[in-house]
């Protein structure tokens, strides 16, 4: 058996055995849920309807119910698009790279952290949808054969690039996440008692039982999903920052936003689940498997990231001015002092400054810092794609295009009800799914479990 | 016993079915299976199950995708309906192949993973509405099962491979 040096941290604490492992993960499942639950899930699900309703009403009225202009024709939609694909980058990136990395923190925390991806990217996916004002021509986007005479899509526009992207990253996600969750509801199936739970289970297992050639085509299979996927999170915010990159806007049109974009999504992705796990480890009490040793690796990765986008920012900046082209520079001196000064004060803030204390290894293993720092991110990052896409376009050739972007209360209702529907669903799985993956853990509990290495040493 | 039936043993520790599987197999009994809540590394080579080929199968996908995007993206561009965008140059799939790349890149890795998932359920043979053949519901948990088959068993009684099992340490052996 794969033997571990006794200096590495536990990954499972407290006297586990397997059989304690899926009780303590199908609890929630099983058990009933308690009032903060439903307090937490009421409140979601009425922002969630709020949000669906202000949907409604773009979709009848036009996107006109926006604070969109003719200068200003892309704000709040794809700031709240780019801001949740960055969001939906963690899941893969934990289950896919750290999986090829045989990082073993990942499995405690890969399965909600991919739940968490598909959620996010089912709510990016939304506003590319409505933007278009006449969300039932959304197929015109695949190259389907028409009666136009067969007008095709463009094949060169990274628009397009991005609907395949999307879709591939999304289903792809998708796949990867079942393929997990397969063993673990075969589990909750036979402890299942009541015919209705056990039915659903039974239908939603697939007919797993375990056998010794299932677990080797599930293992290759993880692999090779993990391999697929790894150059497909970075390849996914590539071509969303190519979006803004190939265009010629200044302060869009640069070479450093494909590696930039894909350091914040990471960032944005871990400071995500950062906050939906700290709080999830607590309302389902799996803190012997959430540990201080996981947020702190997941810290480590935020102030990594977050050093990486710092560094964007501050290359930007050099090169704007370095360029010598004065629409560049122009861009760049008026993000950083013209009207929106505060919204590019507020991402060097939260994004730059603030993780920094990271680096401190007292504040990174502390649980309420993360948190506050994780929350800190999530508003920086949005504040990131505001700041690139409404300073670069409110301000164009001519001054006399000149102007503001105000959201309206339209476009303020369907963030807030992206963030509820996402609540929702999230919440929904943290009922009814395992939240961590059980086959996963029971796997490394003798190499890593806490009652294991005081033996073994 | 009745015909068709197989014998089980149960195991309460992954390492006591390993060490189990060596002995059962080195007095001549073939196993035919186990059953695991979770992958058991090396079991494969002991009761002589081999490696799945899928991920030769992921490749051929991949290249299938890879060629479609390929076919398809020089037959709308080029063939049936060439744009001149921005007077950037048209005619010849190269001159557009910088720009293809991305979606060739997509949908290679679009057809590699779902055909490879397809593959994996029908091989499997996990889909909606199939009912499991674990032979007990706690080898989901936190127990594991060796099936041996009598009829690939002949030259010994069920008694005999049943007398073994019991030597090896299991917590209950059965037939169903």
């Amino acid at each position: 058996m794969h033997q571990e040096s006794e200096i590495r941290y536990p990954l499972i604490l407290g006297d586990k055995t397997y059989h304690q492992i899926t009780e303590d993960v199908c609890a929630p499942v099983e058990g009933r849920a308690n009032k903060l639950w439903y307090a937490a899930f009421t409140i979601s699900v009425v922002v969630a309807l709020w949000g669906l309703g202000c949907i409604m009403y773009t979709i009848g009225r036009g996107i006109g119910v926006w604070g969109l202009n003719t200068t200003v024709d892309w704000a709040w939609d794809i700031t709240n698009f780019v801001w949740w694909v960055g969001i939906g980058h963690a899941g893969t990136l934990i289950s896919a790279v750290l999986l090829l990395f045989r990082q073993k923190w990942r499995m405690a925390i890969n399965r909600s952290a991919e739940a968490m991806t598909i959620f996010a990217v089912m709510m990016a996916a939304l506003f590319p949808g409505i933007h278009m004002g006449r969300i039932w021509m959304a197929y015109w986007v695949l190259p389907l054969p028409n009666q136009f005479g067969s007008l095709w899509v463009n094949f060169n526009s990274p628009l397009l690039w991005d609907v395949f992207a999307i879709s591939t990253y999304f289903s792809v996600s998708l796949v990867f996440w079942y393929i997990g969750l397969i063993p673990d509801f075969a589990t909750i199936r036979d402890r299942a008692t009541r015919i209705i739970p056990k039915t659903i289970y039974s239908v939603l297992a697939f007919g797993w039982s375990g056998k010794a050639k299932q677990w080797i085509r599930f293992e290759e299979v993880s692999l090779v999903l993990a391999g697929l996927a790894t150059p497909l999170v970075f390849s996914v915010h590539s071509i969303v920052s190519m979006d803004f990159a190939t265009s010629v806007v200044p302060g869009w049109h640069t070479t450093i936003f494909p590696p930039y974009f894909v350091a914040g999504a990471i960032f944005s992705g871990f400071a995500m689940v950062q906050t939906l796990l700290i709080i999830a480890r607590k309302v389902v009490s799996l803190e012997s498997y959430i540990t201080r040793k996981h947020i702190e690796s997941m810290n480590i990765v935020i102030v990594i990231t977050g050093s990486m986008v710092g560094i964007a920012y501050l290359t930007e900046l050099f090169i704007a001015w370095y360029s010598g082209v004065e629409f560049e520079q122009y861009a760049f001196l008026n993000r950083a002092t013209g009207p929106y000064w505060w919204a590019y004060a507020m991402m060097m803030t939260c994004n730059v400054v603030t993780p920094l204390i990271f680096f401190v290894e007292k504040v990174r293993k502390s649980i309420v810092i993360s948190f506050i720092i994780s929350i800190f991110v999530n508003i920086g990052m949005w504040f990131e794609r505001f700041v690139i896409i409404v300073t670069s376009l409110h301000r164009d050739f001519i001054p006399s295009n000149w102007t503001m972007f105000h959201p309206t209360f339209v476009d303020i209702g369907i963030f807030i009800g992206t963030i509820g529907i996402f609540f929702v669903l999230f919440l929904l799985y943290a009922r009814t799914f395992p939240v961590l993956a059980l086959n996963e853990l029971k796997s490394i509990l003798k190499s890593s479990g806490d009652n294991y290495k005081k033996q073994q040493h | 016993m009745s015909v068709g039936k197989k014998i089980y043993g149960l195991y309460n520790d992954d390492a006591i079915l390993v060490e189990g599987a060596k002995t059962v197999v080195a007095k001549g009994i073939k196993v035919s299976d186990t059953y695991s809540p979770f992958p058991i590394h090396g079991i494969e080579k002991i009761i002589g199950i081999k490696w799945t080929r899928i991920a030769i199968c992921a490749f051929m996908y991949g290249i299938t995708g890879t060629s479609l995007a390929i076919l398809g993206m020089y037959y709308f561009m080029i063939v049936d309906w060439p744009m001149d965008i921005g007077g950037k140059p048209n005619q010849y799939f190269l001159q557009n192949l910088p720009s293809f790349v991305p979606i060739m890149f997509e949908f290679t890795v679009l057809c590699a993973a779902h055909g490879m998932a397809l593959t994996y359920f029908l091989r499997n043979w996990t889909l909606p509405g199939v009912s499991a053949k674990n032979p007990h519901p706690r080898t989901t948990d936190d127990h594991f099962a060796m099936e041996i088959d009598p009829s690939e068993n002949t030259s010994m009684s069920v008694e005999e491979i049943q007398g073994i099992l019991k030597e090896t340490g299991t917590v209950e052996v059965f037939e169903k």
